[in-house]
């Protein structure tokens, strides 16, 4: 599996993820920054790291979300590729279209730093392909806004076509719902606000986060 | 010309922050305060000689491609001569 992760000014879980990808694969995945417009050849899984990009300026999400790369990161998806969007990614993938709804405020108003438990909803993912369905997992979360919305529509869509990934076992942020990932209509796309990168195995406590990205890339392997 | 652009949260959508105002003004004693919502105002100076129409649909442009989220924002225009 060929990885990239995508840098905004203000990533920095960037490194995270390419420890994290690096980890896994065993390969240094592509770092992209935002600025080019020259997509890396061969790619098949990218990860939009967390942050603050651009110091959250306008709205989280708002101003990475029409970056130069964007349109490249579209096309990406059109074509099929594997997309994950972790907390801020999260943000900017619903700001790009990819992903439906927003992310607000917490509705406790506090940036909330911890662990959750997550529940994995029934889905028919590659992220979640190595997770029974129904589990709790345990996985980092770090926001100050994390709250899913969307109107009751989408809600109602989303929850119908089975395209809730995980949800929150407690609900930290008051996310519609307890919605914590959502997955685009092709199941290749997933944007969530916890921390999968910050969980897998290593010195950071937990290793519940790296069946999401070994899901993938077996997935990848046997497409 | 300037164009003054106004964003607000749409009814329905929880506004945290304008929850605490309103609870801490409640507090504080201004008991008449039923509730607060807060949003932005944003001030954009255009170039000189565009048409009313014109700058107005431009603006429009840049409210639903960057300004707002229409996800969970309104927004309102006021152009002003500078």
């Amino acid at each position: 599996m060929k990885a990239g992760v995508i840098i905004f000014p203000g990533s920095n879980c960037d490194r995270d993820a390419i420890t994290a990808l690096k980890d896994i694969t065993g390969q240094d995945p592509v770092q992209i920054w935002h600025k080019t417009t020259e997509w890396p050849k061969g790619l098949d899984f990218v990860v939009v790291p967390g942050g603050f990009s651009y110091g959250d300026y306008l709205r989280c999400g708002a101003m990475a979300g029409n970056s130069p790369i964007i349109p490249e990161l579209k096309a990406f998806a059109n074509s099929g590729g594997h997309i994950l969007g972790i907390c801020n990614g999260f943000q900017i993938l619903t700001e790009t279209g990819l992903l439906p709804g927003a992310l607000l405020r917490n509705a406790g108003l506090n940036f909330v730093c911890r662990n959750e438990r997550l529940i994995v909803s029934p889905n028919s993912s590659a992220f979640t392909s190595e997770y029974q369905s129904g589990s709790e997992i345990i996985v980092p979360v770090a926001h100050h806004d994390g709250n899913f919305f969307a109107d009751d529509a989408t809600l109602d869509m989303l929850e119908g076509d089975g395209r809730v990934a995980f949800r929150y076992a407690d609900n930290p942020n008051g996310s519609a719902r307890d919605i914590a990932g959502i997955l685009s209509e092709n199941r290749r796309v997933l944007g969530m606000m916890p921390h999968p990168e910050r969980a897998i195995g290593g010195h950071e406590g937990g290793s519940d986060g790296r069946a999401m990205f070994t899901g993938v890339m077996n997935a990848l392997a046997t497409a | 010309m300037k164009a003054i652009v106004y964003v607000e949260l749409k009814n329905g959508v929880l506004d945290p922050q304008g929850k605490a105002v309103s609870e801490t003004l409640s507090r504080l004693g201004f008991d008449e305060v039923k509730s607060a919502r807060i949003g932005k105002r944003i001030e954009l100076e255009l170039e000189d000689g565009l048409a009313k129409d014109a700058a107005e649909a431009r603006v429009k442009e840049m409210c639903e491609s960057l300004l707002a989220n229409t996800v969970i924002e309104r927004y309102q225009i006021e152009l002003a001569d500078a």
